[in-house]
C-alpha cells in the first residue's frame, strides 16, 4: 500500500467550500516527499491553515484527493483515527490537555490509541521530554509552563506517536518573541534528522534554514510551489513579492 | 396574634405512633434525602448524555437532545409530576397501568424520577455550555492524536467541562434537593409533607416550619461545603478559566 518512491503527502485538486458562495481552497495541488520539509506561507485568510488541516482530515474537503503514505483519505474504507495517529500535528495554541500532567499528556494517546503499556509510554515520553529539554517539568501541569515550553511539550507529544510525518500549524504565532527560538530550534533539529514536515509559518528564517520547498498561498489558491532558493531568489508572482517585501522588510 | 409557643413539641409523641414529632420530621428528611439522591443521580447521568449529544456533529441527535431539554424544561415541575403519577398509568395498557399504580412506594419512584428528569434538562444545558466553552483546538488535538470521538470526550473534553461547570452544578444540586418538596403533592411523605402533618396534628405551625427551614438550610449548607471541597480537590494547577 505504500512505496518509498511515492510522496508521503499528495494533494490533487483539493477544493473546499464553507458555503456555496465561499470557497476556501481552490484546486490545491502539491506534495511532500519523504524526508522533505515544505513551508506553507501566505497572507492571513489565504487558506494555509485549512489546507494543512485537510492533510489529516481534521477539515473535510469536498473535491480532490489527498493521499498520505499512499492511503486515500476520502476512501470510505480508510480508518481515519488510525491514519491520524501516524501523522503528528502541532497547533498554534499548543492544545495541551490542561487537566493532565505533562507526562500524562505524552502518554494518553500512546496508551489509548497505540495500546502501549504505561511503562513503555512513560519511557518514550520521558526520552522525548529530555530531547526537548523539559525533563524537570515532567510532573507539572501545562498551565504551569511558559508558552514556548508548552509548544515543545506539544511537539514531544506528537513525536511520541512515532509519526511518519509532522504537520505544524503556525507553531510560533502565539508565542512571545523570546520564546520563538526555543521552538524553532527543536523544529530545525527535527528537520535535519530527516522528518517529513509540512509547516505553516511566517518564520522565513526557518524556511531559509531548513525548508526544501516553499508553497505560497493567497485567497485559497497555491500561487507558487517552488524550491526554497527559487522562491526566495526570485518569486515570480507579484503577490508573493508583495508578501515577502512586507514580512522581510524588518 | 393568639399563639402559644411550644418549642418542647418536638419531644412530644406524635399521634401516628411513630415516636416523637422530631422523629416524624427526621423520617421525612430520610425520604427527602433518598429522593434527592436518586433524582440527582438521574439528572447527572441523563443530563450528561443529553448535553454531550447536543454537541455532536449529528443533526438528528442534536434535535433529539434539544427536544428532551425543551420538553422537561418548559413544563412546570408540578405538572410533570402529575403527568407521571396520575396521567401516565391511564395511558398505558391496562396491565402496565395497574402495575404502576400498585407499585410499592410509587410516589417515591415517581417523585425521584420526575424531579430527576426535570433537572436533567438543566444539567444538559450546563454540560453543553461547559463543552462549548473549551477551545475547538482541544477536540482537534484529541482527534489529531488518533483518539476516537468517544475517547476525546472521555479523556479530554468532559474532564475539563465538568470542572468548569462545577459551581453551577452545585446550584442545580441544591435545586434538586428543594424540588423534592413538590413530590408531597403526589403523596410522598418527605420533609415538607411531614412538616405540614406536624402542623395539622399539633397546631404548632411556627415551630414546625422553623424546624423544616433549619433542616433544609443545614442540608444545603452541607452540600455546598462538600461541593466546594470537591472543586478545590479537582482544581487544575496553573489553569486560569477563560484563558
Amino acid at each position: 500500500m505504500s512505496s518509498s518512491a511515492a510522496p508521503m503527502i499528495e494533494m490533487a485538486a483539493v477544493s473546499k467550500w464553507y458555503s456555496p458562495q465561499f470557497q476556501v481552497l481552490k484546486d490545491c495541488t502539491t506534495s511532500v516527499d519523504r524526508g522533505e520539509v515544505v513551508v506553507v506561507c501566505g497572507p492571513s485568510g489565504s487558506g494555509k491553515s485549512t489546507l494543512i488541516k485537510c492533510v489529516n482530515a481534521l477539515e473535510p474537503f469536498q473535491a480532490g484527493t489527498i493521499r498520505v503514505d499512499g492511503i486515500n483519505l476520502s476512501d470510505p474504507g480508510t480508518n481515519l483515527p488510525k491514519l491520524r495517529a501516524r501523522i503528528g500535528m502541532v497547533f498554534q495554541h499548543f492544545e495541551l490537555f490542561p487537566h493532565l500532567r505533562i507526562t500524562e499528556n505524552l502518554c494518553l494517546a500512546q496508551e489509548k490509541v497505540l495500546g502501549r503499556s504505561r511503562e513503555e509510554a512513560m519511557a518514550k515520553g520521558r526520552a522525548l521530554l529530555d530531547r526537548v529539554g523539559l525533563s524537570e517539568h515532567a510532573e507539572k501541569f501545562p498551565g504551569q509552563l511558559s508558552g514556548g515550553q508548552q509548544q515543545r511539550v506539544a511537539i514531544a507529544r506528537a513525536l511520541a506517536m512515532d509519526p511518519i510525518a509532522m504537520l505544524f500549524d503556525e507553531p510560533t504565532s502565539a508565542l512571545d518573541p523570546e520564546m520563538i527560538t526555543e521552538v524553532l530550534d527543536v523544529m530545525v533539529e527535527l528537520a535535519r534528522e530527516g522528518m517529513t514536515m509540512m509547516v505553516v509559518t511566517h518564520e522565513m528564517g526557518f524556511a531559509r534554514k531548513v525548508a526544501h520547498r516553499v508553497v505560497f498561498m493567497d485567497r485559497g489558491e497555491i500561487i507558487e510551489d517552488r524550491s526554497k532558493d527559487e522562491f526566495f531568489g526570485s518569486p515570480r508572482s507579484d503577490r508573493a513579492q508583495l508578501f515577502l517585501s512586507k514580512i522581510l522588510s524588518h | 396574634m393568639n399563639y402559644t409557643w411550644n418549642w418542647g413539641i418536638f419531644w412530644e409523641l406524635n399521634p401516628e405512633g411513630t415516636g416523637t414529632y422530631l422523629d416524624m420530621l427526621l423520617m421525612g428528611l430520610r425520604w427527602t434525602l433518598a429522593t434527592a439522591a436518586l433524582a440527582a443521580a438521574i439528572a447527572l447521568v441523563f443530563g450528561s448524555i443529553i448535553g454531550v449529544i447536543r454537541t455532536l456533529p449529528h443533526r438528528g441527535l442534536v434535535l433529539a437532545g434539544d427536544a428532551w431539554v425543551e420538553f422537561f424544561r418548559n413544563i412546570p415541575l408540578l405538572v410533570q409530576l402529575f403527568l407521571w403519577y396520575f396521567v401516565l398509568p391511564e395511558l398505558l395498557p391496562k396491565a402496565a397501568g395497574t402495575w404502576l399504580k400498585t407499585l410499592p412506594n410509587a410516589s417515591f419512584w415517581t417523585g425521584a424520577i420526575g424531579v430527576g428528569l426535570f433537572m436533567s434538562s438543566r444539567v444538559a444545558e450546563q454540560v453543553k455550555a461547559g463543552i462549548r466553552s473549551l477551545p475547538r483546538g482541544q477536540s482537534l488535538a484529541g482527534t489529531a492524536l488518533g483518539l476516537t470521538t468517544a475517547q476525546t470526550y472521555r479523556y479530554i473534553l468532559l474532564p475539563m467541562a465538568f470542572r468548569i461547570i462545577l459551581p453551577p452544578l452545585t446550584s442545580e444540586l441544591l435545586n434538586t434537593v428543594k424540588n423534592t418538596s413538590v413530590a408531597l403533592t403526589i403523596g410522598l411523605m418527605e420533609l415538607t409533607a411531614r412538616t405540614r402533618a406536624m402542623q395539622e396534628y399539633s397546631f404548632q405551625v411556627f415551630e414546625a416550619f422553623t424546624a423544616a427551614t433549619l433542616i433544609y438550610l443545614a442540608l444545603n449548607a452541607a452540600l455546598t461545603f462538600l461541593m466546594r471541597r470537591l472543586e478545590r480537590a479537582v482544581a487544575v494547577p496553573g489553569y486560569v478559566t477563560g484563558k
